[in-house]
Formats: structure tokens, C-alpha cells, sequence
């Protein structure tokens, strides 16, 4: 973009090396905690002086930390699970009507996503509370549905405004109705697409945390409200090396969303 | 298979203030091949998706025989369509393409993959069953939508300019063969495209559209020679269309008082092979242009107005010496001079 | 032209458009389960005492309260001052990166999406063991010399701020890079070949052209920050209070749900003032594009 300035040197260095710190600045905490994971020291030494496992064997040889696991990523297979069909019907509807009721609708599935998450858990707190159920992964997972839908959406909807529509036309044509039009010509040839769509929606709930901290508890508790009480209280290594772990499934995650995306 | 009449039976359809069709009636016999001819946005298309159910009209009927299908799904209606861009399902092989009507109508297995591949062999595609579609030309990908189009045996055939996306020569091949489809099977069909040569090589009868009406539906020759509109004429070819004043009878009998059209190249250079009931006009060249198989002059007539002039090479050996600026006389027989009703220079 | 619809066909015109609709309706179900009747129950319980008799008498009690004005004022103070780095960190980052090759762009664009995918509680983490006390940056600190005492750099404001930015900075910096990545290079080539200098060139140019992505990227930070809860809890260790933290305390601390639901709408009110505040920016903004082009 600026190469028709190669004269200015000194302006190129200055603003690549702001542009390198800042760079570092984003990816700091996220590298930090991957040696600290490994020390074998109770403290936070930087760099640890010698190397383990134990926080990883104190991680998985913990009942509390395992039964938290299991709830989020039951949680989070749920919230998939609802999510993507329910934003893909969306998505087909809002293709379909085009214009001012699609662009309503669109923004009533944002709405959530931008209502601060601390409103929604006390709101579904109180929901709960009346109808005797706060305690129980409902409200959770109807929270995390409702912010995992409109991430689906941004994925789905794009793939499908490329799709050649007069392909379900000539379905519906050759005799095929509604349902089978859905199922049969566009399922399959988004099959990218809804895969990058369960996987932020999984994503979505894995890391949502404010709904969780206010609605999971006891043995309901998710991975982010167990993260959450450990930092309030202590620092502990073992959150060293459940985010090593987390952010190494994350990247992997989207590596693969991004790779398929591409082919 | 017996194909079926479609009547359309002032049908209108409106975007907005935009007027896609405006009351438009039309009547096809079965096993007719009929074409709607038009400029962009002329509302052939739009008719045509119409009768397939993917466009609802606002007011009108659509039949099909003696059956009101204006309200039918479009998946209840057993016509075969061929989309412009082809439509097929890139994730099924060309077997399983032109198989899929078969099996939503839940004909057998090995029934519908021989009535598949005899589909194929009728398109000239014996031995791509098995082919990826993402592995054929243009041409190929062609066939495969006619073969999927013919093989549940519909009553009626539309086509929305199927060869549009086709270089010249295999436009041309294709032409021929739809047509030949058609004779084969005698199934009604429509067919859309702005191509006047190509409308010309294969209907039955045009039906020239413009802003959503039809101008006149008549045999190719008739659309041709006998256009009823200043537009079908001029769409058709090019067409001079001459003011009344600004011609005069080669035997000096008294000259039409109507607006006529000339085709450019109903003229002659010479009057002895136009006739004594031929007509001339008279004026200055302005430019000539050689253009292979024939000259194309421009002549200004004293009036003002400019016509175009089309000479076959054969018969213009004088046209090279032709100087502009030079008066000269353009003649042209009497059943080549159509009078426009109405149409005004 | 005038058409007489058929009623027929206008019904079913309507069918169809019905039709449509209904695929919506599961997705817009939850959004009304979710999110609209949380909502309403919250404004339901601010009226509500703790025997659940209608009063307003929890609106009296927070609006008089000191601690529901410093929450509000520390609440815009983190998200102005979050809103201010992001835009001197982010834009230039920005510019830099629309300028490299693609290719490189891609890959340091991944690198800079990193934090976005990663976990908030994990990046929460990272920093509380870079900042504390004992925590590395003033490890390093010290350890070179370069400042006799470890300072406090979290469980404080400047601590949940430094969290706040690190978390907003990506996504700012989304629509920024994308508003610089559209510009049209020929522009650029323009005004040099009339004599433009670098300098005038981000000024005259880029700028003007990136303002919109400026403009919705400070719509997100400020749309994410006002409400913001974990990194506050975490990073201000219990001293530095906006509505959020304020509310959950309200709620979990001393069970009084009438005021926590206060609490809660006047964070909805603010959130609906600073959008009328955007909106009315934007209309602005519009406009001034309007007059600058007819000027020009």
C-alpha cells in the first residue's frame, strides 16, 4: 500500500517497530504461561528452573477439574449442536426474505451478543430462580445458545449468499420438495461451512464465562468458573497448564477451520 | 409421452413500480418449439421462471393442457428445466445428477439407472456416467443438464439461455441438437435467449418481448420480413426504417404514404435486378465500410435521415471505387419494403 | 399500469413469505427466552422488595448511594480509556499491517487474532502472572535495575485496564485493517504522483478512508467495555468497581436483587445512551463526507 513511498526508510522502521511491539503485546500472556506450565516449582519462577508434568498429572488426577471438563465440553457439544441447525434455518430465511425483514432479524439475533453478559446472567438468574431451576445446566446451555447462534450465522451466512440458489430451484423443479431441498442440495455442499460453524459455536461456549459463573455451580461448576474461583483465590500452576492445553485445542481448532475453509 | 398446450393467460408481475410482465397472453401448442426473444430485462426470463413456479404472478393463469398450475408448487408441476448456469449438484457424479428426479419419484434403482444412462446416450454421453461434473467442459456440463432435464419424461421443456456460457462453434452444434432433441422427444418447449440468430435457427415461432409485453409472435420468416413493430424490426437486424417522403416508386407510380422498413441488405446498386414496382432511394454516401462478405454503406438522404446500405461482395465490384460525397441511388424489390404501421421515423 | 392482484395469489405470496419466516423462528425463540425475557425480568425485579411487594424504594437506595456514582464514573473511565489506547495502539498497527505483502499480512494477522481465540480466562491468567508483584515484568524489572521497588501494576486500575485493552485491541482492530486492506492503491499512487508526501498522505488519504472502520471498531470497544466483567473482578482485585462488578457483588455479596436489578438498568441505560450517541456521530460523519465531496 505504501510502496509508492520507498524513500521514507526511517518512517517504515519506526512504524513496524511500534507495530512489532504492540504484536507482542496481544501475544504475551498467552505465550507466558506454556513454560510455567512445565516448571516443576510451586512458585511462578520465570524461566522455571527445572521442568514437569505435575501440574498436568495434578490437573488430570483431579476429580473436581475432570467433572468441570466433562460439563463444559458436554456443554459446549450441546450448544453446537443446537446452535448450527437453528442458525442455519435462520440463515436460509434470511437469504430468502432479503431486505428490511432480513436485516430485522439479523440484528434481534445480534442483540444478545452485544448485551453485556453480566444483564444476561442475572436475568436468566432471576428466569431461573422463579421457576425453581438455578443450579441446573439449562439456563446455561439456553444462555450459551443464544450467543453461539449468531456465530454460527456469521459463518453461514456468507456461504450460503455464495451458494447458486438455482440449484434448489432445479432440485424443486426435478421434483423435490422443501425438506428434501434443504437436506439433500444445501447441507451437503456447506458441509465446510457448518463444520467451521459448530466448531465456533463449540468454541463459543467453551469459553464463555460470565453466564457460567453465575448460573453452574456445584458439580454443574464449567472450566471457566472453576478458572475463575482458583484465580480469585490463589494462583495455582495448574491454571499454567489448563491453559497451555486450551489455547493448544483452540489453535488447533482454528487451524483446521481455517485450512478447510481455504481447500 | 404425450407433451401438453400452455396457455398464459394475461399474466402480470410487478417489482415494485418496475413492471417485470404487463398482462401478457400467450398461447404455445403441444410439441412446439417456441422462443422468447428479448433485451435484457424485457421480462422473457421472468415469464419463463414464472411457468416454472420460481416467480409468483400478480395476477394472471398459467395452464398447462387444461390444468391451472399458476398456483402449483414448482416440485408438482413435471416440467424440465435448464437453468442458464446449468444447476447441477457439483457433489453427485453425472449418473446421480440426472438420476435424482427418478429417485425423489422413487422409481427403483436399477430402473432409474437405466432410464439415467439412456438419458445420456440420447445427449451423446455414453461413458461419462461415472465422470465428477466438476471434471466436464462447458459442453459436456450442457448435455448433462438436458439429460437431467428429459429423463423424468415431462410434459413441457424450458430452457433460460442455455448456451449463452457456450464459445461460438459449439453454440452452433448446440443449436442443432437441441432442436434435434426436441423433434425426437416432440416436447413442448420455451426457450429464452437475446440471440436473435439463435431464435431465428430454431423455433417454430418467436415471440419478440420488450418492457414485459409481447410485440409480435409469428414464424421466424414472418418476424423477420414482417415485423408489426418499429422495435421487432429493428432488434431483429438491421433495419432501415424510412420516412414515406423519402422514397420513390422506380416506375414513378404513386409511392406508400406509411413508414417503411428496408432491411440493409434488401438493397441493391443496380435497378434491373430490383423490378419496375422497386423502390429507390436517392442520396449522398457518407461511409463505406468492407466487412468481409459484404460492403456497408451509409447513405444520407436528401431529407436528412441515414440508411444503411448492405451490398454482397459478389455483386459490389463497383462498391470500392465509391467515393464519399458522391450521389448515388439504392434500390430495393417491393416485397422486401415493409410498410410499419403507425411507427413513425 | 394498474394490476389487480389476484387474492389468491397474493395469498399465496404471503404463504410463501410465512414460510420463510418460520425458519427463523426456533433461532429468534432462544433470542426471546435468552436474552428479551431475562431482560424484561430484570426491569420486572428492580420494582420488586425482597418479599416481592411492587416498590420503588430500590431505586431510591442505589441512585442515592455514593458507590452506584463512583461504579458509573469508574465504568466510562475504563471504557473511554480503553476506547483511547486501542485507537493509538490499533491504528497504526492497522496501517502497518494493510501495507505488507498479503502473504505476510495473513500470517501476522493470525498471530494477532491469537489472544481473540484464546480462552478470557486464560489471557486473565497470563497477565495476572506478568503483573503481580512477583510477576515477571517486575522481576525483570528489578532484576536489571531499572526501578529499585516493584510496582503495582495490578489489582488496580491501570492492571484491569492493561486486561480490558489486550482483550478490545483485536477486535478494534478487525475493522480497521479491513477499511485500510479496501482502499484502492491507485489512490495512494495518485496523490504521490501530484506531490503528496508520506505524512500527507495518512492524513489526506488513509485516514478519511479508514474512518469508518475507525468509527465501527470504537463502536465495539465501547459496546464490549461498558459491561465488561471478568477481567474488572480479576485484574481490579476487588478495587476497581464499574457497574458489572458492582452488580455482581449487589447480587452474590448481599442477596439484594432489587438494587443488583437497578444496577443492571442503568447499564442498559447507558448502553442505550452512548448508542443514541453513536448514531447521532455517525449521522455526522455522513454528512461531513457529504459536504467535504461537495466542496471538493
Amino acid at each position: 500500500m505504501l510502496e509508492a513511498y520507498p524513500q521514507n526508510r526511517l518512517a517504515r522502521i519506526v512504524l513496524w517497530s511500534f507495530a512489532a511491539l504492540v504484536m507482542a503485546f496481544l501475544m504475551l500472556p498467552t505465550l507466558v504461561v506454556v513454560p510455567l506450565s512445565f516448571s516443576a516449582s510451586n512458585l511462578l519462577e520465570f524461566p522455571p528452573h527445572a521442568y514437569s508434568l505435575r501440574w498436568y498429572e495434578n490437573f488430570f488426577g483431579s476429580a473436581t477439574w475432570m467433572a468441570a471438563l466433562r460439563t463444559s465440553l458436554t456443554l459446549g457439544t450441546l450448544t453446537a449442536l443446537i446452535a448450527v441447525p437453528f442458525a442455519l434455518l435462520s440463515c436460509i430465511s434470511m437469504n430468502r426474505l432479503g431486505g428490511k425483514t432480513a436485516a430485522t432479524i439479523q440484528s434481534v439475533l445480534l442483540t444478545p451478543s452485544i448485551t453485556p453478559g453480566i444483564l444476561l446472567a442475572i436475568g436468566l438468574f432471576f428466569v431461573l430462580a422463579a421457576q425453581r431451576l438455578v443450579g441446573t445446566l439449562f439456563g446455561v446451555l439456553v444462555g450459551h445458545v443464544v450467543l453461539a447462534v449468531p456465530v454460527a450465522c456469521i459463518v453461514l451466512l456468507p456461504a450460503l449468499a455464495r451458494f447458486d440458489w438455482n440449484q434448489v430451484q432445479a432440485a424443486r423443479s426435478l421434483g423435490a420438495n422443501w425438506a428434501r431441498a434443504i437436506g439433500g442440495i444445501i447441507v451437503p455442499q456447506l458441509q465446510i461451512s457448518l463444520l467451521s460453524a459448530t466448531l465456533m459455536a463449540f468454541l463459543t461456549s467453551l469459553d464463555e464465562s460470565v453466564i457460567s459463573i453465575f448460573l453452574a455451580s456445584g458439580r454443574n461448576s464449567t472450566m471457566p468458573k472453576l478458572m475463575f474461583l482458583s484465580l480469585r483465590d490463589q494462583i495455582d500452576p495448574t491454571i499454567a497448564a489448563i491453559s497451555t492445553l486450551w489455547t493448544v485445542i483452540v489453535v488447533v481448532v482454528v487451524l483446521i477451520v481455517a485450512l478447510r475453509q481455504k481447500s | 409421452m404425450k407433451s401438453l398446450p400452455i396457455t398464459i393467460d394475461s399474466v402480470s408481475r410487478a417489482y415494485g413500480s418496475y413492471v417485470a410482465l404487463d398482462d401478457v397472453s400467450l398461447d404455445i401448442q403441444a410439441g412446439e418449439f417456441l422462443t422468447l426473444l428479448g433485451p435484457s430485462g424485457s421480462g422473457k426470463t421472468t415469464l419463463l421462471m414464472a411457468l416454472a413456479g420460481f416467480v409468483r404472478p400478480d395476477s394472471g393463469k398459467l395452464l398447462l393442457g387444461d390444468r391451472d398450475i399458476t398456483r402449483l408448487a414448482p416440485n408438482k408441476r413435471d416440467i424440465g428445466i435448464v437453468f442458464q448456469n446449468y444447476a447441477l449438484f457439483p457433489y453427485m457424479n453425472v449418473l446421480a445428477n440426472v438420476a435424482y428426479p427418478l429417485a425423489l419419484r422413487k422409481t427403483p434403482r436399477a430402473e432409474a439407472r437405466q432410464r439415467a444412462l439412456a438419458a445420456l446416450a440420447r445427449v451423446k454421453l455414453d461413458g461419462l456416467a461415472e465422470r465428477n461434473v466438476a471434471a466436464l467442459s462447458g459442453g459436456q456440463r450442457q448435455r448433462v443438464a438436458l439429460a437431467r432435464a428429459i429423463v423424468f419424461e415431462p410434459r413441457v421443456m424450458l430452457m433460460d439461455e442455455p448456451l449463452s456460457a457456450l464459445d461460438k462453434n459449439l453454440r452452433e452444434t448446440m443449436q442443432y441438437e437441441i432442436r434435434r432433441l426436441h423433434d425426437d422427444l416432440a416436447i413442448t418447449t420455451i426457450y429464452v435467449t437475446h440471440d436473435q440468430r439463435e431464435a431465428l435457427i430454431m423455433s417454430d415461432r418467436i415471440a419478440v418481448m420488450n418492457s414485459g409485453r409481447i410485440q409480435q409472435i409469428d414464424t421466424p420468416q414472418r418476424i423477420y420480413d414482417r415485423p408489426s413493430t418499429r422495435f421487432v424490426a429493428e432488434f431483429m437486424g438491421e433495419a432501415n426504417i424510412v420516412a414515406p417522403g423519402s422514397v420513390r416508386r422506380i416506375d414513378g407510380a404513386e409511392a406508400s404514404r406509411e413508414t417503411l422498413m428496408i432491411r440493409a441488405e434488401s438493397f441493391h446498386l443496380d435497378a434491373k435486378l430490383v423490378g419496375e414496382d422497386g423502390v429507390a432511394l436517392e442520396g449522398i454516401l457518407r461511409a463505406k465500410a468492407f466487412r468481409g462478405e459484404n460492403w456497408l454503406l451509409t447513405l444520407a438522404l436528401d431529407g436528412g435521415q441515414e440508411v444503411l446500405v448492405c451490398i454482397p461482395a459478389a455483386l459490389a465490384s463497383g462498391c470500392a471505387k465509391l467515393a464519399a460525397g458522391q450521389r448515388m441511388t439504392a434500390y430495393a424489390p417491393a416485397a422486401k419494403v415493409h410498410a410499419i404501421p403507425g411507427a413513425m421515423a | 399500469m394498474t394490476v389487480t392482484p389476484d387474492p389468491a395469489l397474493v395469498a399465496d405470496a404471503r404463504r410463501e413469505r410465512r414460510f420463510f419466516l418460520s425458519l427463523s423462528l426456533p433461532a429468534l425463540f432462544i433470542v426471546g427466552l435468552a436474552a428479551i425475557l431475562p431482560i424484561l425480568w430484570i426491569i420486572r425485579q428492580s420494582f420488586l422488595t425482597t418479599g416481592g411487594e411492587y416498590t420503588v424504594g430500590n431505586y431510591a437506595k442505589v441512585l442515592s448511594s455514593g458507590l452506584t456514582w463512583s461504579a458509573l464514573v469508574t465504568t466510562l473511565e475504563l471504557s473511554l480509556g480503553t476506547l483511547a489506547i486501542c485507537i493509538l495502539l490499533g491504528t497504526p498497527l492497522a496501517l502497518a499491517l494493510a501495507s505488507a505483502r498479503p502473504r505476510v499480512a495473513n500470517v501476522l494477522m493470525a498471530f494477532v487474532m491469537l489472544p481473540l481465540w484464546t480462552a478470557i480466562l486464560v489471557r486473565t491468567y497470563g497477565w495476572l502472572v506478568l503483573l503481580r508483584r512477583d510477576g515477571l515484568i517486575n522481576a525483570a524489572l528489578t532484576g536489571s535495575g531499572l526501578t529499585a521497588e516493584p510496582l503495582p501494576l495490578v489489582y488496580n486500575f491501570t492492571g484491569t485496564l492493561i486486561g480490558m485493552v489486550h482483550y478490545m485491541l483485536p477486535l478494534f482492530l478487525l475493522p480497521v485493517y479491513a477499511a485500510m486492506r479496501d482502499i484502492d492503491p491507485n489512490l495512494i499512487r495518485a496523490a504521490a504522483s501530484m506531490g503528496a508526501t508520506l505524512g500527507q498522505v495518512i492524513r489526506t488519504v488513509i485516514m478519511p478512508l479508514s474512518a469508518g472502520g475507525i468509527f465501527s471498531g470504537s463502536i465495539i470497544v465501547l459496546i464490549y467495555s461498558i459491561g465488561f466483567f471478568i477481567t474488572p473482578a480479576v485484574l481490579g482485585g476487588g478495587k476497581v468497581n464499574p457497574l458489572s462488578t458492582r452488580i455482581e457483588r449487589t447480587l452474590s455479596t448481599f442477596q439484594d436483587w432489587g438494587s443488583a436489578s437497578v444496577l443492571g438498568i442503568l447499564l442498559l441505560v447507558l448502553m442505550a445512551l452512548i448508542g443514541v450517541m453513536l448514531l447521532a456521530a455517525r449521522r455526522l460523519l455522513a454528512q461531513n463526507t457529504v459536504e467535504a465531496s461537495a466542496h471538493a
